[in-house]
């Protein structure tokens, strides 16, 4: 059973995203994403500065199964990202909700974050999946 | 004393000073010769190099060659991969003194032998697959795919029809092609795949516009099934003004009985080292033979090989203004396209339908012994193409067994696994092919093998994880290695 945040939205392609006050928002992949892809051992993330829309690109994960993008949920410009997954790229599995967070956004619009999957909606996906 | 056997040993660590292996050692330079070459650019050290007798070095190599799995001692059913037997005949004939000792940039007049072979191969791969021209030159499948989508680039931009700028790929095709469309400068967009493995159709309508260039397939696909609505996917690409790619890595399930270029493509590349049963493994050298549709002919890479009355030659770029150029120093690999040649000679038109057939026979005969020994298929509703797809997700659920335990106790088996963990769109999947060159017992013992596994993954599941056993290395910890590669080895000083 993977751990789903009720706090957190998600999008279908199993990332999470956690608004803060200053309207910035952490952007991760889920715990069944994690498991999903095994042990990781690189972690490639967009550049500070960098401007997204929804759905783009914006950095891969890769474990010794496979390579996968990440793609943006919600549009805006990167303002942070975890550096220090460059060499403990095994933050992810160990803490994905926390510590292994990937970047961190500055949202454009907030309305773009009710497109995205609440916990029960995400689950529902998970379940369907199986 | 390391600690190691002597077959452990890497030869450098078997060196003694003084030692020599009188048949190759190198003869010794005469003065002159040395005096050639300025001092400047003269060595000062001797070369590192490992000073053992001969009978050390083919002791130590036959040693290294016992300890791998290879097709010549093992079945090797690694899908998508199709390691089918490589004909020893064909390997012969391309190393005829004539074809070896021919120098690449030969004049024509004295080639006119090994261009009549290329000339034979372009016109064979056209007939098999249904295109209208063949370019030979791709050193690779990835070259190929390369050149391939280069070909809907050039086409496009000779039209001035400069819009398009998306390349549509399925998550079933194969893993490759989403990286040939980035390396050509396109975008791409996924298309979902449907519960039977089929392309969702409305998700491609719903894709395909002015900004499609073309639609990325492998047909069967990767989840080792046909695609069914190939008439379908083909007209409503081409319907918005985009080309169809074919990616030929599962040509050998339809070989001799579908042509690609009757399902609508317009380009293709051939896996040579697959399909042609040229060697493949060990890096190579492949071979990635490209076909296309009419439309495409004049873009085609050079140099091919042309006929004017009895004499063959080269055409290159005066003959093809709008071609897309060389893709290496010269032609392509001519030792490997030589060992295809001759395995279709030998195989003829008739032959190249048993390969069809036979391939997707023994893989639904595997399948179906393997689902009655309490296996899940991934798309039981299918029939298998020439591979197919298993699926250990409740093993993994109910017993803690993964895919890959699976695997590896395969080889205490002595059976190669097959390829895991691919497609990704499968949990916990075995992606499975016997290929057309395995006898009805050879798959029968992978079959006894897999029962006696899967008793041991209700009774034991704890020693599954600890396989393999017998193999002159255990489980290997791939995530360390991968974390912190380290492929250097540094002489002890």
């Amino acid at each position: 059973m993977s751990d789903i945040r009720p706090e957190l939205r998600y999008a279908a392609s199993h990332e999470w995203v956690r608004l803060e006050d200053d309207g910035t928002a952490y952007v991760g992949i889920s715990d069944h994403a994690q498991d999903a892809m095994g042990d990781l051992v690189f972690v490639e993330l967009p550049e500070i500065g960098q401007q997204l829309e929804a759905g783009d690109d914006a950095g891969v994960v890769e474990s010794v199964k496979a390579a996968s993008d990440i793609y943006a949920p919600v549009a805006g410009e990167i303002v942070a990202i975890n550096e220090a997954l460059e060499d403990t790229p095994e933050l992810v599995n160990q803490d994905p909700y926390g510590d292994g967070w990937l970047f961190r956004i500055r949202v454009s619009d907030k309305a773009d974050l009710d497109e995205l999957l609440s916990a029960g909606e995400y689950q529902e996906q998970l379940d369907s999946e199986d | 004393m390391s600690g190691k056997s002597i077959d452990q040993q890497l030869i450098f660590e078997l060196s003694r000073p003084g030692r020599r292996a009188s048949a190759q050692a190198p003869k010794a330079l005469p003065q002159q010769a040395l005096a050639n070459i300025p001092a400047t650019l003269r060595r000062k050290q001797k070369p590192g190099l490992p000073e053992v007798s001969e009978l050390q070095v083919v002791r130590h190599y036959t040693n290294l060659s016992t300890r791998n799995f290879a097709i010549d001692k093992q079945f090797y059913p690694l899908g998508s991969c199709t390691m089918k037997y490589n004909p020893r005949g064909a390997n012969r004939a391309a190393m005829l003194p004539g074809f070896l000792g021919r120098h690449p940039l030969a004049p024509e007049s004295h080639s006119q032998g090994f261009l009549a072979c290329m000339y034979e191969l372009q016109e064979f791969l056209k007939d098999v697959t249904g295109m209208q021209g063949v370019s030979l030159t791709p050193m690779a499948g990835a070259q190929g795919e390369f050149a391939g989508v280069a070909m809907i680039r050039a086409y496009h931009e000779a039209r001035q029809d400069d819009g398009r700028t998306e390349i549509l790929i399925p998550e079933a095709a194969h893993g490759t092609n989403p990286a040939t469309a980035v390396m050509c400068g396109y975008k791409v967009r996924e298309v979902p795949v449907n519960r039977d493995g089929d392309v969702d159709l409305e998700a491609l309508k719903a894709a395909c516009g002015p900004q499609t260039a073309g639609l990325m397939m492998t047909n069967p696909s990767t989840c080792g099934v046909f695609e069914r609505q190939i008439d379908a996917i083909a007209k409503t690409v081409h319907g918005a003004g985009g080309l169809l790619y074919y990616d030929g890595a599962n040509l050998n399930a339809i070989l001799g009985k579908v042509r690609p270029g009757d399902m609508g493509f317009d380009v293709i590349h051939m896996n040579l080292h697959k399909t042609f049963a040229t060697p493949h493994g060990g890096g190579g050298p492949g071979s990635g033979p490209v076909g296309v549709s009419e439309r495409l002919k004049p873009f085609l890479p050079t140099p091919i090989v042309g006929k004017d009355g009895e004499q063959y030659r080269w055409l290159d770029t005066d003959d093809l203004p709008q071609s897309i150029g060389h893709l290496s120093a010269f032609m392509g690999n001519a030792g490997v396209l030589l060992r295809a040649y001759f395995y279709a000679r030998v195989l003829g038109r008739e032959g190249m339908i048993r390969v069809g057939e036979y391939s997707t026979l023994a893989a639904n005969y595997l399948l179906k012994r393997l689902q009655a020994i309490g296996c899940t298929a991934a798309y039981p509703e299918r029939r298998a193409s020439h591979e197919f797809l298993l699926t250990f997700a409740s093993e993994a659920r109910e017993l803690g067994v993964t895919a890959m335990d699976i695997a590896k106790r395969l080889l205490d088996y002595n059976q190669h696994a097959p390829t895991t963990y691919f497609p990704l769109l499968v949990p916990e999947c075995f992606l499975i092919e016997p290929t057309e060159t395995e006898t009805k017992e050879t798959l029968d013992e992978f079959i006894d093998a897999m029962e006696k596994i899967l008793a041991e993954a209700r009774e034991n599941p704890e020693m599954l994880k600890g396989a393999p056993y017998t193999q002159p290395v255990r489980r290997l910890d791939d995530v360390k290695a991968a974390r912190e590669l380290d492929l250097v080895w540094k002489a002890p000083r």
